[in-house]
């Protein structure tokens, strides 16, 4: 933990140095993973001096698996950070008082994948196969859709490869689809030789990615925040217009990470990305959170006993995608 | 259009065009057989090139699998206490050079029924061996690639290529065996044994493939991952399926899906270094399943081919042209004689026979057609000369032919009626030679008041000879009847005067009468002549009997009789020679004397004139497009009476 607070402080460092002028406001915002394009609208906001532009002088930390942002986020670390939507109510039911602030992915990416060669076709085909599952909040949805489909598996558990699959461990993997899935394809499997299962499509859709603060941040510059989620929605649609620059930032911040970089793997990511922020129907628009799917998620959570009591979707939810769009 | 060309054009053309294909063809099948020998060399070269170096990489993998499958197999077997496996583990890593580090890791709780993890790690680091525990919660080991993959395959496995997580930038593959324990008969899993090993020297192996200019080896992983190649900023960071994705080439993602299902291949291949075309090799590494493609660029290794056939195009071009030029030579060397030959044929086509050939000195056939041509040009020059004199005395002949025909025409009475003052008789004649002149004649004339003497005559022959026998016969016929005597004596004599000095053998048929103007009596004798038709007013047509003597002039001392008749008032005698009868028509008909006799008959109540004339007709229609083959001759008389 102290090696986070280090590293956060660390990388505010030259940030400091460069601010310029008393109007911009200092912030740090941690994305919930290593760079990669899962985040490409935050770093290309941030390298268009979108958040500058609106007042921001903005500071984002290096996340990933050895620095939750979670963490980050509660322990001051960071202002904002991005969490999934059921990580975040957990957190809020177990007393921290985060808010949603722009609800970025609107479907699920999760999905279980498995090789049509093993005779996996429809979800009852699942019956009785080993399924590989990360832990905790990934595990929501496919035990939700085996209870679904009445459905006895053996879970193993995954880790961050998709080896164990490609090798033949388990017949049933989890993948993001925006990732693992292809990684899967680049690994030279055809997608005709793959049977995917998108919760979206079995009536468990899970809004994923989602902007967070803590309400106490937000009460004291609301302005700050709500110019924050502005700023990042048109990072997002900057990156989806202009692909090809969106694609050089991320890839500069994977290499300052020292992670492999891939282009077009980003690019497929990058891509899925504009598929799953666009609004799914009129109702919504970029940033917004359903109650239906807040429902949705509340009921699961409390299904699979990992929530007792959950955050009102009003108190927990503070629309600044209205103000952002203007 | 290619028909009007001169025959050199054709030789040329022609020539270059069969010699260019033939050329050509030759060409094309030794370039595509020796590229094929080429690219099946390349095939060897490259096969054992790559199963040369698989063959170290497996020797290298061998020695290190080794090591955990001893070390299962001792967990399985033996009995063993923490240090003693501590020990066993460093000594591991210390012993072998392959072997970048070591592990044993157990099934939670398996070690120890109190902690969950027990994984114990020995690793170089700096030419010493380090340890580091991987029971640390927070890792998890359980859960990471290299424990659960053999775990549940319940094989060894060797895992994808990896950078080692001290940080420093060693790539690793690490080696994972199962081992078991065996509770109540049935095998239960235990825990994992590792050995990973540098993939540094590896990656010299294949880094050190160097083909011709630009060729070289690559290594993918089982997952299509780049283990090596001369592009660095690949290796691990893209797959082969990355590559063709950016590419947008389907192709090369068959090619690595075929890599990573462990299978080997020759095929063409486009460098992802260079963008050439290559041939590549592919095989799998038996022990983990990685594939090892060494890359041939087509173009260095035709390189030398490519030369020699750009040669051997250079020298086939020269030499068809050479070809073309000596094709010229010898067709220049036919056609301009033969040119010039048409030239000065127009010439002679014009009538200059003196104009003079072009000289041809060779002995083929172009010199014997200027020879040809020469002879016929003297032989027609000769002709020319000969046909001209012989038309010069042809005309002559023929002008004094006409000549000799007016003068015959002149000496036979030619005006109708002869003697307009004597009403007792009529008569008429015609005369139609064969030729200029004719051995026919007729004559008639008084010898006194009340005589009248008539003759028609044929000389044997014709042309010239026979006109001048005519002449005689005429003449002699004329003199000798102005003596007054009888027909038959007058034939006698005529015929002894003939005959004397008739060397030359002719002789004449001769008709010859003498009407008694008063009585209408005729005296008549016949010398070899047909006989002539005799008319009577009672309508009837016939021969006039008669003795017919011998022809005249053939024998001496032949004497004729004279034989008698007498005109009534009206009859007539029509008299002809052989000419009429004996006319011809295309069927080879003869006019016959059944003929003249019906033309007789039918041409009654016209006047003289249109009767003789009506009879000639028939004969010219009747043998219609025949030529006239001998003198045709008719005369008639008809006695009128005193009393008319």
């Amino acid at each position: 933990m102290i090696r986070v607070i280090f590293l956060c402080l660390f990388l505010l460092g030259p940030s400091l140095a460069n601010a310029e002028g008393p109007a911009l406001k200092k912030a740090s915002f941690i994305p919930q993973w290593s760079p990669q394009a899962q985040f490409a609208g935050y770093y290309v906001a941030y390298e268009k001096g979108i958040y500058k532009k609106n007042g921001i002088d903005l500071t984002i930390l290096q996340g990933g698996p050895n620095r939750p942002s979670s963490q980050c986020l509660i322990n001051g670390g960071a202002d904002f950070a991005t969490l999934w939507l059921s990580t975040a109510i957990r957190m809020h039911a177990s007393g921290q008082d985060i808010i949603n602030i722009g609800q970025m992915i609107q479907r699920s990416a999760l999905m279980l994948v498995a090789k049509k060669s093993s005779n996996i076709k429809t979800p009852q085909d699942i019956n009785g196969k080993k399924v590989s599952l990360w832990g905790e909040d990934f595990q929501i949805q496919p035990k939700a859709f085996f209870r679904r489909y009445n459905l006895k598996v053996k879970i193993i558990p995954q880790s961050f490869s998709v080896n164990l699959f490609l090798r033949g461990g388990v017949d049933v993997a989890s993948a993001m689809w925006y990732n693992e899935y292809h990684t899967i394809m680049n690994s030279g499997l055809n997608p005709d030789e793959l049977t995917p299962f998108f919760f979206h499509e079995h009536g468990l859709n899970f809004p994923e990615d989602g902007i967070y603060t803590l309400e106490k941040t937000f009460k004291k510059d609301p302005a700050l925040v709500c110019a924050f989620v502005k700023s990042s929605i048109e990072g997002w649609l900057y990156a989806f217009s202009h692909p090809e620059e969106a694609l050089d930032i991320v890839l500069k911040y994977i290499s300052q990470a020292k992670i492999p970089a891939n282009r077009t793997h980003q690019k497929w990511m990058l891509d899925r990305m504009k598929d799953l922020i666009s609004p799914t129907d009129y109702r919504s628009s970029i940033g917004m959170l359903q109650p239906l799917d807040y429902q949705r998620v509340d009921y699961e959570l409390k299904e699979n006993d990992l929530v007792k009591r959950t955050p009102n979707y009003y108190s927990f939810f503070i629309r600044c995608d209205k103000d952002a769009e203007k | 259009m290619l028909k009007n060309r001169g025959i050199a054009f054709k030789l040329i053309f022609f020539f270059t065009l069969s010699s260019g294909l033939i050329f050509l063809l030759i060409f094309s099948f030794n370039y595509r057989f020796s590229r094929r020998m080429i690219e099946k060399n390349v095939e060897d070269n490259a096969r054992n090139l790559v199963l040369s170096k698989v063959n170290r990489i497996e020797t290298v993998l061998l020695s290190v699998k080794k090591v955990p499958e001893n070390m299962a197999c001792f967990l399985e077997n033996s009995s063993y206490h923490k240090e003693g496996l501590l020990l066993l583990l460093r000594t591991v890593v210390e012993k072998n050079p392959e072997i970048y580090g070591a592990a044993i890791a157990f099934e939670p709780y398996g070690f120890n029924k109190k902690s969950l993890y027990f994984a114990p790690y020995f690793f170089k680091s700096d030419g010493s061996v380090e340890f580091a525990d991987l029971s640390k919660e927070s890792y998890q080991y359980s859960h990471m690639d290299w424990y659960q993959i053999p775990k549940e395959l319940n094989r060894p496995d060797w895992s994808e290529p990896y950078y080692d997580e001290g940080g420093g930038n060693i790539l690793m593959a690490t080696y994972s065996v199962p081992f078991y324990k065996k509770v109540g008969g049935k095998k239960q899993f235990m825990g994992i044994v590792t050995a990973d090993i540098n993939l540094g020297s590896l990656q010299e192996v294949v880094s050190s493939i160097k083909v011709l200019q630009t060729g070289y080896g690559f290594l993918i992983s089982k997952n299509g991952t780049i283990v090596t190649h001369p592009m660095k900023e690949l290796i691990m960071n893209e797959t082969l399926f990355g590559v063709a994705e950016a590419r947008g080439d389907a192709r090369l993602r068959e090619i690595g899906r075929k890599m990573i299902r462990g299978e080997s291949g020759f095929i063409p291949f486009r460098a992802i270094v260079s963008n050439k075309e290559c041939w590549m090799y592919y095989t799998p590494i038996p022990s983990n399943g990685w594939s090892l493609a060494v890359l041939f660029p087509q173009d260095e290794f035709t390189a030398d081919i490519v030369r020699l056939n750009r040669i051997v195009i250079i020298l086939g071009i020269v030499g068809v042209s050479l070809l073309s030029i000596a094709v010229a030579f010898i067709a220049r060397s036919i056609t301009n004689p033969l040119r010039e030959m048409a030239r000065v044929t127009k010439t002679i086509a014009t009538g200059n026979l003196d104009i003079e050939l072009p000289v041809v000195k060779s002995g083929d056939e172009v010199g014997k057609l200027s020879t040809a041509f020469q002879y016929m040009k003297e032989s027609l020059k000769e002709y020319i000369q000969q046909l001209t004199e012989t038309t010069a005395s042809k005309e002559r002949i023929e002008s004094e032919l006409k000549i000799a025909h007016d003068i015959q025409m002149s000496i036979l009475p030619k005006i109708f009626p002869p003697f307009p003052k004597r009403q007792e008789f009529d008569i008429y004649a015609v005369i139609e030679p064969a030729r200029e002149v004719g051995g026919d004649f007729y004559d008639f004339f008084f010898t006194d008041d009340e005589h009248f003497c008539f003759v028609i005559g044929d000389v044997s022959g014709k042309g010239i000879p026979a006109s001048l026998f005519m002449a005689v016969t005429k003449t002699l016929i004329k003199a000798t009847a102005l003596k007054g005597i009888l027909p038959g004596e007058i034939l006698t004599e005529v015929n002894r005067e003939l005959s004397q000095g008739n060397d030359s053998c002719m002789f004449a048929t001769i008709f010859c009468g003498i009407l008694n103007t008063e009585t209408g009596e005729v005296f008549y004798a016949n010398g070899g002549h047909n006989l002539p038709f005799i008319f009577r007013r009672d309508k009837e047509v016939a021969v006039l009997e008669g003795k017919s003597g011998l022809v005249v002039g053939a024998m001496e001392d032949v004497a004729y009789e004279t034989d008698q008749f007498t005109f009534q008032t009206g009859d007539a005698l029509y008299m002809y020679t052989d000419g009429v009868t004996e006319a011809m028509n295309e069927q080879g008909e003869l006019f016959s004397e059944q003929r003249l006799k019906k033309q007789i008959i039918e041409l009654q109540g016209k006047s003289f004139q249109e009767i003789i004339e009506g009879i000639m007709k028939g004969t010219v229609s009747f043998s219609h497009g025949v030529p006239q083959s001998d003198d045709i001759t008719l005369m008639t008389i008809q006695f009128r009476g005193r009393g008319q």
